[in-house]
């Protein structure tokens, strides 16, 4: 849609247009400077927590243990040096026999949102899907946090009071 | 001389701003005022026509964005 605005402002003699490839999600999933009525409605990332442990891929079930043990966590969250995200443990997979590696018992490609998706949004993936948390990450894929269920549907509760007082 | 549009990223987009370019959003009104970057002016698409865009400051820069999918 800007591609065209774009090509219709230039055909209307503006010598000097640009277009914002990324336009206002690629904004607002860094951040950056907004205005409007939703513009201080809480998203995915103001959530999201951002202690959730982290492991490598070639680390071992021990290891990951250890990490999560006395952590009040259940969840670690497989990334590359760059903080990528490559899957995702949940403590269940942890029963299997501890030699095993990260690499072998993630749940590979776990669905992530930006950080600046809605929190119905992410409601209702939550619902359809039947989990308790999902992956919050920047544009590149980067691990930014872990949105818990209960966080955001305290955060929906309060949004809801406040829209109805907007109304 | 031939019409040209330049494809920008978000740090263009700021460096632009600074210099006092002109943002708009061609998204319809109601997500514009739902939401839309600081600063930005909103011309729908389906409304940009010349006297719509005669808002906008033919000697500066013109960036527009849209882009819905939040």
């Amino acid at each position: 849609m800007s591609a065209r605005a774009a090509w219709r402002l230039a055909s209307l003699g503006f010598k000097q247009v640009y277009r914002y490839r990324g336009g206002k999600a690629d904004w607002l999933a860094y951040g950056l400077p907004v205005e409007g009525a939703e513009a201080g409605d809480p998203r995915a990332g103001d959530l999201a927590r951002l202690d959730v442990p982290t492991c490598r891929l070639s680390d071992s079930i021990d290891q990951i243990q250890a990490r999560l043990e006395g952590s009040g966590w259940d969840t670690c969250v497989v990334v590359n040096d760059e903080q990528v995200v490559l899957g995702l443990i949940r403590a269940e997979a942890l029963d299997e026999n501890s030699w095993r590696t990260a690499e072998e018992i993630m749940e590979p490609a776990p669905r992530t949102y930006r950080l600046s998706k809605s929190l119905d949004d992410v409601a209702r993936y939550m619902d359809q899907q039947g989990t308790d948390s999902v992956l919050v990450t920047n544009p590149e894929g980067k691990l930014f946090g872990l949105l818990m269920r209960n966080d955001l549907e305290q955060a929906r509760a309060e949004l809801e009071k406040k829209r109805s007082s907007r109304q | 001389m031939a019409e040209k549009v330049y494809e920008i990223d978000r740090d263009q987009v700021r460096s632009l701003m600074a210099k006092g370019a002109q943002l708009v959003e061609v998204l319809s009104s109601k997500a514009y005022n739902a939401i839309h970057l600081a600063g930005a002016k909103n011309i729908p698409l389906a409304g940009l026509n010349r006297e719509t865009a005669a808002q906008l400051r033919r000697n500066q820069r013109v960036i527009v964005y849209c882009a819905d999918d939040l």
